[in-house]
């Protein structure tokens, strides 16, 4: 029994992770670009939805609608301002500038914010739904089924809307997509402006887990979501929600059976011999090169 | 002699000695005429080792071509070792740079011995795979050095893991005391210890660049299937630079450590990784003179910036991200080097590919 509680808090734990890899994973395969400032969109995201909660009194549907919003405008933002002028440079100048842009959002929020911590107000109900000796969290439920209709939306977007096939299109190959007639500037846009609005959503059920916000609040999330994209196969949106899940599933079993300050040395032990067995992610493909 | 130092290949190097030089006997001229500030003075070894580490960096990152996000890893393995053999040794070895150079060749050999057994796992990847391979063996090494305990008595030492089961006789020593780390260390780095350091990492790195086995490494970047079809062995040379480059992290992780009377594992953080990645890139890859100038003005950007107070670090980001689009948009670029040809070139027409 106390197997199934660790693994349903780790599937929570996991969809969280899934809903911020879907934003790495997104941006990766169509600008090609690792975007390091995406934690610190859900940063921002955190905060925006603390002031709407707490300062404005919105209630959370609202908040989190505001939030969405504040983040989506953001990301198109950043991504005009900051990746489109280098979509010609090399991959690590990108990462560099993503890393400065990082920079610049927690900064930002340190001398608009201050860097003291916010206690973010309990939004859902606290109590949990009892299945025999099972006690589950509705916090970890609402968490598991917002991701799962994340997943579910996204991938009827991805699959069966226009914007979704020239989305498919530009991650398989710009140069092709542009003479189809596609504006390759806009996917992008538009994929920013999705990962986005997911790490708004993702901020909410983050912060309901673990109710603090900071500036700094979206490095560490953002970084184990970063290797749930990467365990599942960077670019792969189904990868990106396998990795998320079995990442928080791991990283709960590892705190509960061998040992909560080894913790995150275990979750990535298990990304380098996952990456060893398999060097392009569970769900990756493997491009051949030819000569 | 002289003109061989000042032809084609050797001028870049060159430089960059005098450069160093030059620079050490400016600050020194200035520390004992008492113009430098004690800010700046405390300033003066971290910066050596940022430079050392970077240097390292730009060996895998700008020659081998292998993205690599866990530097500061391998300068915690460095540093923690040095700080350790220092504190071991403090009493039996009482002259600090003899103590010094010890502590640093421990850090650089057990550092060269992560790198190697790191390396086989992870040169066996590819591009962004890995480079998150390293930034996840930066974690591992940072959350396992978190946790040790290492403590040494009459009886010998005594390790414990995870929770600290060390029971000291009295007049024993915790070395490394897990999320605290080390603490009373004895402070013997100094300035002119590191500028050496640099002056050897500058020596070794040139001497493998432009090398036989430095030549491999770079061909190795440039195109891997040519390279492995004319003989040379890829993993191997990769190898090499991964390792060197490691071990230039561990010396600059020894010197820093020893820098400090307290030094924290949380210190040598994933950002300190980041960090350093970022003065290799702004100082240009493949470049080592450009990778010292980069560490020694981002390493002073926030202290001179520091009467803009709270706004420094939102400065220092900006900064970044102009530099990075100044110096990589198409479009910027032609209009720089516009500006450039009418300062300069009068003679020069416009539009003439300079």
């Amino acid at each position: 029994m106390e197997f199934f509680s660790y693994l349903i808090n780790g599937l929570g734990l996991g969809s969280v992770y899934a809903i911020i890899a879907l934003g790495y994973t997104m941006v990766y395969g169509i600008a090609k670009m690792l975007n390091f400032a995406h934690g610190d969109v859900i940063m921002v995201g955190a905060y925006v939805v603390f002031f709407a909660l707490s300062s404005f009194n919105l209630p959370l549907i609202p908040g989190v609608l505001l939030s969405v919003a504040v983040c989506t405008v953001l990301g198109i933002t950043i991504e005009r301002l900051a990746y489109k002028p280098l979509r010609q440079a090399s991959s690590l100048s990108v990462l560099i500038t993503a890393i400065g842009v990082s920079y610049f959002l927690q900064n930002a929020a340190q001398l608009l914010w201050s860097s003291s911590t916010k206690v973010f107000p309990a939004v859902f109900p606290s109590g949990s739904l009892e299945l025999g000796s099972l006690s589950i969290s509705y916090l970890t439920l609402i968490t598991i089924a917002t991701c799962v209709l994340v997943m579910v939306c996204l991938t009827l977007f991805i699959n069966r809307t226009k914007t979704g096939r020239a989305m498919r299109a530009c991650s398989e190959d710009k140069g092709a997509s542009t003479l189809m007639g596609i504006n390759v500037n806009r996917i992008i846009s538009i994929t920013f402006a999705i990962g986005s609005g997911l790490a708004a959503i993702a901020s909410v059920l983050l912060c309901a887990a673990y109710p603090s916000v900071y500036p700094t609040l979206g490095a560490m999330p953002g970084i184990k979501a970063f290797t749930a994209a990467v365990f599942g196969g960077i670019g792969s949106i189904p990868g990106a929600f396998l990795g998320g899940l079995l990442l928080g599933v791991i990283e709960i079993f590892a705190k509960a059976y061998i040992s909560t300050q080894l913790s995150d040395a275990i979750v990535f032990a298990v990304l380098i011999i996952v990456l060893l067995i398999k060097p392009s992610g569970l769900l990756g493909r493997r491009i051949r090169e030819k000569v | 002699m002289l003109k061989k130092l000042l032809d084609r290949t050797h001028r870049g190097r060159t430089v960059s000695y005098i450069m160093v030089v030059v620079l050490y006997l400016i600050i020194e001229i200035m520390i004992h005429s008492g113009n430098l500030s004690s800010l700046f003075t405390s300033l003066l070894v971290p910066v050596c080792c940022y430079i050392v580490a970077a240097i390292g960096l730009n060996l895998n990152v700008g020659v081998s071509g292998e993205l690599n996000l866990g530097q500061a890893g391998f300068m915690s393995v460095g540093a923690f070792t040095a700080v350790s053999i220092s504190g071991y040794l403090a009493a039996s070895v009482s002259n600090g740079p003899v103590r010094l150079i010890i502590a640093i060749i421990a850090g650089v050999m057990i550092s060269a011995v992560f790198g190697l057994l790191i390396g086989i796992p992870v040169l066996k990847l590819e591009g962004d795979y890995l480079a998150i391979v390293t930034l996840a063996f930066g974690q591992i090494i940072k959350s396992i050095i978190t946790n040790m305990y290492l403590g040494f008595d009459g009886n010998g030492f005594q390790f414990s893991f995870v929770d600290n089961n060390t029971k000291l006789a009295p007049g024993g020593k915790m070395l490394l005391n897990g999320p605290m780390g080390a603490t009373g260390t004895a402070k013997i780095s100094t300035f002119t210890a590191g500028v050496i350091l640099i002056l050897v990492s500058l020596i070794i790195v040139y001497h493998l660049m432009y090398s036989r086995s430095g030549r491999a490494i770079m061909a190795a970047r440039d195109n891997r299937i040519a390279a492995e079809s004319v003989g040379i062995d890829i993993s191997r040379t990769k190898m090499l630079a991964f390792v060197v480059s490691a071990s230039l992290a561990g010396a600059a992780g020894a010197l820093y450590g020893l820098n400090y009377s307290t030094l924290v594992p949380a210190k040598f953080d994933f950002n300190t990784s980041i960090l350093i990645l970022v003065y290799v890139v702004l100082g240009g890859l493949g470049n080592m003179t450009g990778t010292i100038i980069a560490t020694i003005i981002l390493v002073l950007l926030p202290e001179l910036l520091r009467s803009m107070q709270d706004y420094r670090m939102l400065i220092y980001a900006v900064v970044l991200i102009l530099i990075m689009l100044l110096t990589n948009n198409e479009n910027m670029k032609t209009r720089l080097r516009r500006l450039k040809n009418r300062f300069s070139g009068r003679g020069r027409k416009e539009g003439e590919v300079s």
